[in-house]
């Protein structure tokens, strides 16, 4: 079974004055079709580089990466990316953001269609009333709910979230992972979203990948989180594997992020994950 | 001091206090109007007035007032080329800098975006802005006179109606008015946020999608401060621009009047040019804070 996502030998080497800096280095990922896949990590541990060469923001400069049968040579809108910032352009509306990468995207349909696209994903976020105020009018939690709105809209073949809720407050972030996860359970897009949030990542993901500390970043774990689906945070809390998996994420942080040992990927684990899917 | 606090007076007594500073030292510089009875050398008496002061050529507060005041109380008067009321000036020093002004926005604008988005044109130009930049508009103009000494555009009658001075005084408006424009125009390129990029570039928007949609409106506070600076100059240009080529205008009326000996009307001029100044850049401020908030 081939993956849908396929990262693999992928490294990212700057030139500096003192020699090139390898910030990662053989980084090797599978993601499945319609898998939600995690990455943490420490801060400045090459987990947003990862993301950005997936994005095609930046330049990959070892290995490649597979979407759909094929190299990933640039960015573009097959990818619906959410930045950690809302990113909006301040001088639209809600709306107009949306229809922005909409008129990208889905240039043939007719205007209403369109229209109808941006309207229903709005809605779907919760900003059917506020989807012609300007960002500046809205929250930060609104702001980043029509950045999630922008990136399904484009119906896009993955998801690329780089620590979007990293900037709000604990109970906006919670209101914004569930609506995240409701919308990706309709559409069921494959994702890969950086955090360093242990509990978000459990709470969102089916398995997550845990990042060594740079420079030469690699994949340092990968735990599979086989909580049911739809997920609701208090049973998730109250599972019997919610302790010990957290605490499996914490120990990594804590003590093996720092040791370089690059994980080997045991075979029988990485099957029993995507069956476990 | 209570009285002055409640009802805020210090916000209209302060520059009253100043305007009379600055009135009193007008007449101190000025001096006074002194007449002495004396015998003339065939014993007739004679009256004469004589003016002290520290510059007995500068002419009193009053004595400004009572020549200027045909020009003020008809505004849009004409008697001749050069002897019109001071509206009807400013109205032709207005025109013009508006020409010039435009050409430097026209020019400006894109230059200025050019050197904000490539590093390279940067480096290029570098040396050609910055040593152009500071050259006063006393120093452009004859080049424009030789730049354009073909031009000249006759109407039916055969009487020029733009010609080589014409073009050279719109050159040296532009030229100088120019640069404020083109530097905030890509200072405010170089700081468009790399989140609005990173945007453009996922959803794969094409150059000229980018340049209308994204770095335009980025840019257009930074631009409308650049303008507003630029229109500053162009205003302060028109009056070196007219003295030399002697056009009606406020600045050609000032420099003919200086010729005349009618120094009273000087003073109506700079005042004239001062508050015409003010009022543009009070204007463009307004222009300029409706695209902040964007």
């Amino acid at each position: 079974m081939s993956a849908y996502c396929e990262l693999s030998q992928l490294g990212k080497t700057y030139s500096s004055p003192k020699g090139p800096a390898i910030i990662v280095k053989d980084f090797n990922l599978k993601i499945q079709k319609g898998e939600f896949v995690c990455l943490i990590g420490h801060s400045g541990c090459g987990k947003s580089t990862v993301l950005s060469m997936v994005a095609g923001l930046s330049s990959v400069t070892d290995g490649g990466i597979i979407l759909a049968g094929k190299e990933l040579t640039g960015p573009g809108p097959d990818r619906g990316m959410v930045f950690q910032s809302p990113s909006l352009l301040p001088w639209m509306s809600a709306f107009e953001n949306v229809m922005l990468g909409i008129n990208q995207v889905f240039y043939t349909a007719s205007k209403d269609e369109r229209r109808q696209i941006a309207e229903y994903y709005l809605t779907v976020v919760g900003l059917g009333e506020a989807m012609h105020k300007r960002p500046a009018e809205l929250s930060q939690g609104m702001r980043q709910r029509v950045g999630i709105a922008r990136a399904f809209a484009l119906k896009p073949r993955m998801l690329l979230l780089d620590e979007p809720f990293g900037m709000l407050d604990a109970l906006t972030r919670y209101e914004l992972q569930q609506v995240l996860l409701s919308l990706w359970r309709k559409e069921r897009i494959t994702a890969l979203m950086v955090t360093h949030d242990v509990d978000e990542s459990l709470f969102l993901s089916d398995r997550v990948v845990c990042m060594t500390d740079g420079p030469e970043a690699t994949i340092g774990d990968i735990v599979p989180v086989n909580f049911p689906r739809p997920r609701e945070r208090k049973a998730i809390m109250e599972h019997a594997d919610y302790a010990p998996l957290r605490s499996r994420l914490i120990n990594f942080l804590e003590v093996g992020a720092h040791e370089r040992i690059p994980y080997a990927a045991p075979v029988a684990q990485q099957l029993s994950t995507v069956a476990a899917f | 001091m209570d009285f002055i606090k409640r009802y805020k007076l210090d916000s209209l007594l302060l520059p009253l206090i100043g305007l009379g500073g600055f009135l009193l030292l007008w007449l101190i510089i000025a001096g006074r109007i002194e007449t002495r009875k004396t015998v003339d050398e065939f014993g007739d008496p004679v009256t004469k007035s004589v003016k002290t002061g520290i510059s007995p050529d500068l002419p009193t507060p009053s004595e400004a007032w009572k020549a200027s005041k045909p020009y003020i109380t008809e505004p849009f008067a004409k008697r001749g080329e050069l002897d019109q009321g001071i509206l009807a000036f400013t109205k032709l020093s207005l025109s013009l800098v508006m020409q010039g002004y435009f050409i430097a926005l026209i020019i400006g604008t894109p230059l200025g975006f050019c050197l904000g988005l490539s590093k390279t044109f940067t480096k290029a130009m570098d040396p050609i802005t910055q040593v152009l930049r500071p050259v006063s508009p006393l120093a452009w103009f004859p080049l424009g006179l030789v730049l354009f000494s073909s031009v000249k555009l006759m109407d039916g009658g055969g009487k020029t109606v733009f010609g080589a001075s014409d073009a050279a005084a719109l050159f040296t408006i532009a030229v100088c008015s120019m640069w404020p424009a083109v530097m905030n125009t890509a200072v405010g390129v170089r700081a468009v946020p790399q989140d609005y990029l990173n945007v453009a570039k996922v959803l794969k928007l094409s150059r000229a999608k980018t340049l209308f949609k994204v770095l335009l409106p980025a840019t257009l506070p930074y631009m409308f401060t650049g303008f507003r600076l630029s229109l500053g100059i162009a205003w302060l240009v028109i009056v070196a621009v007219e003295m030399l080529t002697g056009r009606p205008g406020v600045g050609g009326f000032l420099w003919q009047e200086y010729n005349a000996g009618s120094y009273s009307r000087i003073i109506l001029c700079i005042l004239t040019i001062g508050i015409v100044g003010l009022l543009l850049d009070r204007l463009m401020s307004l222009v300029e804070s409706r695209f902040k908030t964007a």
